[in-house]
């Protein structure tokens, strides 16, 4: 398994120098990847616009979206933004996409909200074509494209993730829903004749500190979450707080299967990046590369 | 707070107390319309994890509770007049006017008042209060009123029960199955006294209207009960109490709480008998309200913190026990099992315990699962002997030499016996050392349907790995039978050389067999390789593609030629050539594949098959061209060879081929000389969904198996030997494609070497 770490392009009050610097120094080490997440009404950078930010900047990481509401986007201009972040990063883009769970983001963008399971798979068929094609350009620096995940799946929406997806990005909670969600997709993708392992993604919530720091965490995912009702504690609750818990949380996810987790901050502080680093680096196998 | 609990049963009661502990100052009152010496049912029972609960919940009854349980390890189960036990299950019950006298005196000592025969017809009645507990059962008078609010949704079982007694001692949780000339009777029954037992007696409804139950009075009830189980109750008397035959009331309810009136226990859900968990339900509902309570000054948090802990386990025990309802009520599909393995099949119904589980609770049962597993299986193997001509020596038909002690010395047999995935399988002449499939998929390219040595070398890993069947994956047996350029086929003379280089090495090196899987691709062939995503057409260079009816199989396919006689005869054609081309390369079992949407399954499904001519339409007619081909592969194929075909048991579609179906057409298999059937599910159109998940094949293999009455081979993600040993022994399936995630690692390490 390798550990990626979120960008805190969602947390509120994230300033460019922040993005930047962040970013600079995930790309020296020990993460694998930089992670964002998608919401149209918060106060929070768009996914795509954020990673080709930074795109110029880091030469290593894998620059992953879990997840980008697909069904907000025209896919012609998405299957084009993906194709330029995967050549302006020179194929280091994972695009995970998904139908998000806020139907005030399909409201402000004047997207139907009923049916976008359908957009979305509808997007997930075509995507790879558009890519693959070289119609709409730029000309694709992988020949099959970025590559492809989807996430928020019902139980039947694994005949999907196979048909069309290289893997599974998990929405968050204990490794044993993890595990159960792998169990899923390993089962369809075997079902389906795909030869090898879907890529199964997986993320976390941290925050790493004094108690004020928690607390800041905390806050951030029951502001995050509050759409979910009673669900934001619950949430919230996962949050980790401490070394051991992280590392906990990391050996969970790894005996369940996981191919990378990130970790997304929830204080947007660089003193947050350094703390997890220091925690893989003392763990001694999570080690980049 | 001043707090009024409707219904003095298990959980008003409980709820009453807790609350009451935590908080004195609470002014609580309990409404009852029965007597206080008036109670219904006879013994509940508790697991040690809910006894647990109950002890950090309120010590004091807790210790009142256990000094009158009655506990025991043992579940007996009487099936066509034979005892299977087994033990090492903790489950202990009280009578359930124990419980409620302890918890009356309880709620007393604390200062709740109780008003016992008092009927309230009207929520107005009431009075005041500042919180109304409505713990008043199924029947719940609050939730009524408030119906529309709570949105509460019943469902009755199919089956028939009835709650009696016996002044019987028993020594073990006892299962009693027996037959009549009305039907099968199953009756639950357990100690909870020391004197007494509880005994519910249940039927499905044609039983119980042969019967002529349904005119029955509660006397005449007994009577036929006590005649029915005279054999098992050793002159013991039946008793009743008020009861009734009933069809169980599944209760869901999606909200628990409304403004300050909340519910709990039956009131709000129900789990069917066959779990027990109804009183355990009802009293964890008391603890979690009170501890919300306790730590909630606000009273809409409290009860959505509740409701919010409460609702996914219920949910859990619910479906749990809406399974195990299902299982009770379709028993008869189990009746031709042995049984030791209709026990095991019961004991491991839930799918929560497994083969291990049983074998760590009761090791002795344990060794007499394995050892019934393997007379079973050696059994078969002499049974079937010379059923089919013998080939010469020295053909892959002889038993291996390790197989003869089981078959000749029987007095050895049934000492020690190995877990039932080493068990051996007779198919016709072939003998499969032990239960295990497995069945690798090509990674690489080929050219011509040539296998490639990474194709290979991945078989041969897999058939050294210790698997007892070997089957391919689905092999082209005409250049537009592939499904992409890439994939392997067998339709040339230099197929069959390849293949016959490889049957030879796995049967000089390995123990295994295998079986070539035959396949025409149909409407999903001339596509990219699918390591680009699944049913991608070619981007130049596609072929004309046939189908049973000319429908693409997704928006961005090309449209099938729907396929005509002559086509028809070509493919027959072709499948004879490749079934000959199969035998001279010495495979030991031909799969033909009728499933997931190829050319032979798009014939069986009515989605894909829009046919008006005889090969449409009914299932016979849709089946019409699949049998026809299959009889005359099975003409070709060596008599003492077995074929398997592998099926879409489920189209996974509504409005599609379903199991029901999926059983007719294992059993038109079966009366045309199918050995085994391989079950998968789905891909019969690009909007089949089936649930994915762990073993998700399993219940469909198991239909298929025991209504049927065929052999059936199935995957669906199996990693672990448990999981083998479970499904094996209960009846589920007969081999098992496994898939644990070292495979990848081996068939990598396989391939890797190939190219170097």
């Amino acid at each position: 398994m390798q550990v990626g770490v979120g960008l805190p392009s969602t947390v509120p009050g994230t300033q460019r120098q922040l993005i930047i610097e962040w970013a600079c120094r995930a790309d020296k080490g020990p993460f694998s990847s930089l992670g964002v997440l998608d919401r149209m009404v918060y106060d929070s950078y768009d996914p795509l616009m954020t990673l080709g930010a930074v795109a110029g900047i880091t030469h290593r990481v894998k620059l992953a979206t879990t997840i980008v509401i697909g069904p907000l986007h025209n896919t012609a201009l998405l299957a084009k933004t993906a194709a330029s972040l995967d050549a302006l990063s020179s194929g280091r883009l994972v695009l995970g996409l998904a139908v998000g769970a806020r139907k005030d983001d399909y409201i402000a963008a004047g997207i139907d909200y009923r049916g976008r399971g359908k957009r979305l798979t509808e997007q997930l068929s075509s995507l790879r074509s558009l890519w693959e094609e070289n119609h709409i350009g730029p000309k694709s620096v992988r020949s099959n494209g970025p590559d492809l995940l989807v996430g928020g799946l019902s139980d039947q929406g694994y005949a999907r993730m196979v048909r069309y997806t290289d893997g599974y990005v998990h929405g968050g909670g204990p490794p044993r829903a993890f595990a159960r969600a792998a169990d899923k997709a390993y089962a369809a993708w075997s079902d389906a004749g795909r030869p090898g392992k879907p890529q199964l993604w997986a993320q976390g919530y941290f925050a790493l500190g004094d108690d004020a720091v928690k607390q800041t965490g905390y806050h951030y995912l029951r502001d995050y979450y509050a759409f979910t009702g009673p669900f934001a504690e619950r949430i919230a609750s996962g949050l980790l707080t401490s070394p051991q818990a992280v590392a906990q949380f990391m050996r969970g996810y790894q005996d369940a299967g996981c191919d990378e987790l990130v970790l997304f901050p929830t204080v947007a502080d660089l003193a947050q990046l350094d703390r997890l680093a220091e925690i893989l680096h003392g763990l001694g196998k999570w080690r980049a590369g | 707070m001043k707090i009024v609990i409707l219904g003095a049963g298990p959980a008003g009661l409980y709820s009453g107390l807790l609350i009451k502990k935590t908080n004195p100052s609470h002014d609580i009152t309990i409404i009852e319309r029965n007597a206080a010496d008036v109670t219904y049912g006879w013994g509940v029972v508790f697991s040690d994890r809910t006894l647990a609960s109950f002890q950090r919940a309120d010590n004091k009854t807790y210790e009142q509770i256990t000094d009158q349980f009655v506990i025991w390890d043992a579940i007996d189960v009487y099936y066509r007049d034979q005892k299977i036990s087994c033990g090492g299950h903790i489950i202990s019950s009280i009578s359930r006017k124990s419980l409620l006298y302890i918890l009356q005196r309880r709620c007393l000592e604390l200062g709740i008042s109780i008003k016992f025969s008092c009927e309230i017809s009207n929520l107005a009645e009431l009075g005041d209060y500042d919180l109304l507990i409505a713990a008043d059962g199924l029947n719940s008078i609050v939730r009524k009123t408030y119906e529309s609010i709570f949105k509460p949704s019943l469902e009755f079982g199919k089956a028939r029960y009835i709650w009696l007694g016996a002044d019987k001692v028993l020594d073990a949780f006892t299962f009693i199955f027996r037959e009549n000339e009305h039907g099968l009777f199953q009756v639950h029954s357990y100690p909870f006294n020391g004197t007494t037992s509880t005994f519910i007696v249940e039927c499905d409804e044609a039983s119980w209207l042969k019967a002529g139950l349904d005119s029955a009075d509660e006397a005449q009830s007994l009577a036929y009960c006590q005649q029915l189980l005279a054999n098992n109750l050793d002159g013991a008397t039946l008793l009743s109490n008020n009861s009734k035959w009933i069809s169980f009331p599944l209760l869901k309810t999606q909200h628990w709480h409304h403004k300050n009136i909340v519910l709990l226990g039956d009131a709000i859900h129900t789990a069917h008998f066959s779990i027990g968990s109804g009183t355990k339900l009802a009293m964890e509902d008391a603890i979690a309200l009170s501890s919300a309570l306790e730590q909630h000054q606000e009273l809409e948090t409290a009860l959505n913190e509740y409701e919010l802990e409460r609702k996914p386990v219920v949910e859990i025990f619910q479906k749990a026990a809406r399974e195990s309802q299902a299982y009770f009520e379709t028993l008869k599909s189990y009746l031709a099992l042995d049984p030791v393995q209709f026990t095991f099949n019961l004991l491991t119904r839930s799918g929560r315990i497994t083969y291990d589980d049983l074998r760590l609770r009761d090791p002795r049962f344990g060794d007499m699962v394995d050892r019934w597993a393997t007379q079973q299986a050696n059994s078969k193997l002499s049974a079937t002997n010379g059923r089919y001509p013998e080939r010469s020596a020295g053909s892959v038909d002889t038993p291996p030499p390790s197989l003869t002690p089981f078959v000749t010395l029987s007095a050895a047999q049934g000492l020690v016996a190995p877990p039932p995935m080493f068990t051996p399988m007779r198919l016709r002449n072939i003998n499969l050392h032990n239960r295990i499939v497995l069945s690798p998929l090509s990674s690489c390219s080929v050219q011509d349907g040539m296998p490639g040595e990474i194709n290979t070398k991945q078989i041969q890993s897999a058939a050294a790995s210790g698997a007892g069947l070997v089957v391919t994956e689905p092999i082209a047996i005409s250049p537009d039978g592939r499904i992409t350029p890439a994939g392997i086929g067998l339709y040339n003379a230099n197929h069959v050389e390849t293949w016959t280089r490889l049957v030879e090495s796995i049967h000089t090196h390995t123990q295994a067999k295998i079986a070539i899987q035959l396949n025409h691709s149909g409407r999903r062939g001339s596509t990219r390789p699918r390591e680009e995503g699944l049913d991608r057409p070619l981007l130049d260079g596609n072929w004309p593609l046939i189908s049973a009816s000319s429908i693409p199989y997704t928006p961005y396919s090309q449209v099938p030629k729907a396929i005509d006689r002559a086509d028809m005869d070509r493919v027959r054609d072709d499948f004879l050539l490749a079934t000959r081309k199969a035998q001279e390369a010495g495979f030991d079992m031909v799969q033909l594949n009728f499933a997931h949407g190829y050319l032979l399954a798009s014939f069986i499904s009515p989605l894909s098959n829009l046919r008006n001519d005889e090969y449409g339409g009914t299932l016979e007619h849709r089946m019409r061209f699949p049998l026809e081909l299959f009889d005359a592969v099975r003409a070709v194929w060596p008599q003492e060879r077995p074929i398997s075909v592998v099926i879409s048991a489920s189209d996974c579609v509504k409005g599609g081929f379903d199991i029901d179906e999926a059983v007719i057409v294992a059993k038109m298999f079966k009366e045309h000389g199918c050995e085994i059937i391989a079950i998968v599910t789905g891909q019969t159109t690009i909007d089949s969904e089936p649930s994915y998940g762990r073993g998700f094949l399993t219940p469909f293999s198991d239909r298929i198996r025991n209504e049927a009455g065929i052999p059936t081979m199935v995957g669906g993600y199996i990693t672990t030997s448990d999981e083998v040993n479970t499904m094996l022994a209960a009846g589920r399936a007969d081999l098992c494609i496994m898939n644990p995630p070292q495979l990848h690692d081996l068939y990598w390490a396989a391939s890797a070497t190939a190219q170097t």
